[in-house]
């Protein structure tokens, strides 16, 4: 396998835009991803778009030639891939691993979701078919719910409180509210987010990520052709994508998800890094147990120990592993066909020093977790500066 | 009958649209007597982790669970 970099970044601001239609947030992620990788669309040699549920949420499909060409990218393989929430997440690894492997030199991805043309019990519905609609979603579950039982049964058996959960959404608010693309800047009290209105017990609405529109873009390359496009490559140092049940009641226990702890195990050992030393992580907060326990399956803790790691402020953006400092999805929003590719783009500004504001001092190896569903997809990411 | 132990519960507020008119309402993962686990809707008082429950009259194919 050869070397990857990461060689362009695009994306646009995350929020709710009702002037905007999916394939115009797609373009201007991707046209910002070409200039800031200085190529034109038909030095692209492969396309690939994660996109979650576009047919449903506006009605159109086949919708990988219909973004590319859009673009000026004519001819070339243009591929969607829908792995729910790590729909660009999977784009990101099935595009490396096209570079990796020496089919092509040149791949863009692009992550894109527009959601809020439709109202919130429309989104749950078309969000609850990325659980088991024979099953878990017939008796009417919401991926809220999944995760509040996700939250209830890790309180039972680790003590995790509320607190810490609410933390977690603090925590990211802050850091969200320094990132000019967020959806929601805004600062909450940890008082705030422990009162505020129930969704699933025991998650209330600070506990979930927002419903947003927007796109994000990545454009690889090998790595010895990379500073072709850039100053600042960045290497990707370990990818892996794992697969478990799409059904939470089939999974033996669930406050671990296996995907994501054989995607990082896989990824560690590609990168030749242990969980120790990544400095920094862009993690998949949809609801903020899942961050908590995304710090444990990564192996930033033990088992059992997310919720007090969080509280004592270890995963802040000045702390000593900073999580999402891009606001995560919680704050910077939920695009959920982008969020994978966006995390990309996120670790990417880290390691390049263009971060702003919320620019970090230990920044040469981060680390990004994109979760699908309750669990069923996940791809982990190692990026490193070259 | 099918019976089990609750393995987790929520109650549920924000309910997808064609559940929209029973709000709140509970939902639980059941580890069922015999084996295997299955996501079930209580009926009448809200359960907690390891309380006993039994199935009630299946309603539409939709598993509905209540305390034993």
């Amino acid at each position: 396998m050869r070397p990857v970099a990461v060689v362009g970044i695009g994306k646009t601001a995350f929020g709710a835009f009702s002037d905007r239609d999916l394939r115009s947030l797609a373009v201007e992620a991707g046209e910002k991803c070409l200039r800031n990788s200085q190529i034109s669309p038909a030095q692209v040699e492969s396309f690939y778009l994660g996109n979650f549920a576009g047919p449903s949420f506006v009605g159109q499909n086949h919708l990988a030639p219909y973004v590319s060409t859009a673009l000026g990218i004519q001819g070339v393989p243009s591929t969607r891939i829908e792995a729910a929430c790590a729909s660009s997440g999977s784009a990101f690894f099935h595009a490396w691993a096209e570079v990796a492997a020496g089919v092509y030199d040149l791949v863009m991805v692009v992550g894109v979701e527009k959601m809020t043309s439709q109202p919130t019990a429309r989104v749950s519905q078309i969000l609850a078919q990325a659980g088991d609609c024979s099953g878990e979603m017939m008796v009417g579950s919401t991926f809220a719910s999944l995760f509040a039982m996700i939250a209830r049964r890790h309180m039972y058996e680790f003590g995790t409180t509320k607190e810490q959960l609410s933390m977690v959404a603090v925590k990211n608010h802050a850091a969200g509210a320094l990132n000019p693309d967020a959806h929601m800047r805004k600062v909450i009290t940890l008082e705030q987010a422990m009162k505020a209105k129930p969704i699933a017990e025991p998650l209330n609405l600070y506990d979930c990520s927002l419903v947003s529109d927007g796109a994000a873009a990545v454009l690889l390359a090998p790595l010895e052709r990379a500073r072709e496009f850039t100053a600042k490559p960045v290497r990707v140092l370990g990818i892996a994508q794992c697969s478990d049940y799409v059904a939470l009641d089939q999974k033996a226990d669930i406050t671990t998800f296996p995907a994501v702890r054989r995607a990082g195990e896989q990824a560690y050992r590609m990168a030749g890094v242990t969980a120790r030393e990544i400095e920094f992580a862009e993690l998949h907060d949809c609801f903020t147990i899942a961050e908590i326990i995304a710090t444990e399956d990564l192996g930033f803790v033990e088992k059992g120990q997310g919720g007090p790691y969080a509280f004592a402020g270890c995963t802040a953006l000045r702390g000593a592993r900073p999580v999402n400092t891009s606001g995560g999805l919680k704050s910077k929003g939920h695009p959920v066909g982008a969020t994978g590719a966006a995390q990309i783009c996120d670790l990417v500004l880290q390691i390049r020093g263009e971060a702003g504001e919320r620019q970090i001092e230990r920044h040469s190896l981060g680390l990004a977790e994109n979760l699908g569903g309750s669990g069923a997809t996940c791809v982990v990411s190692i990026l490193g500066v070259v | 009958m099918r019976s089990g132990t609750v393995y987790t519960e929520t109650v549920i507020w924000s309910a997808p649209e064609a559940f929209a008119a029973d709000v709140p309402y509970q939902t639980a993962i059941v580890t069922l007597e015999g084996g295997g686990r299955v996501t079930v809707r209580v009926l009448g008082d809200r359960v907690a982790i390891g309380d006993r429950v039994t199935e009630a009259d299946p309603q539409g194919g939709i598993p509905f669970f209540r305390k034993a």
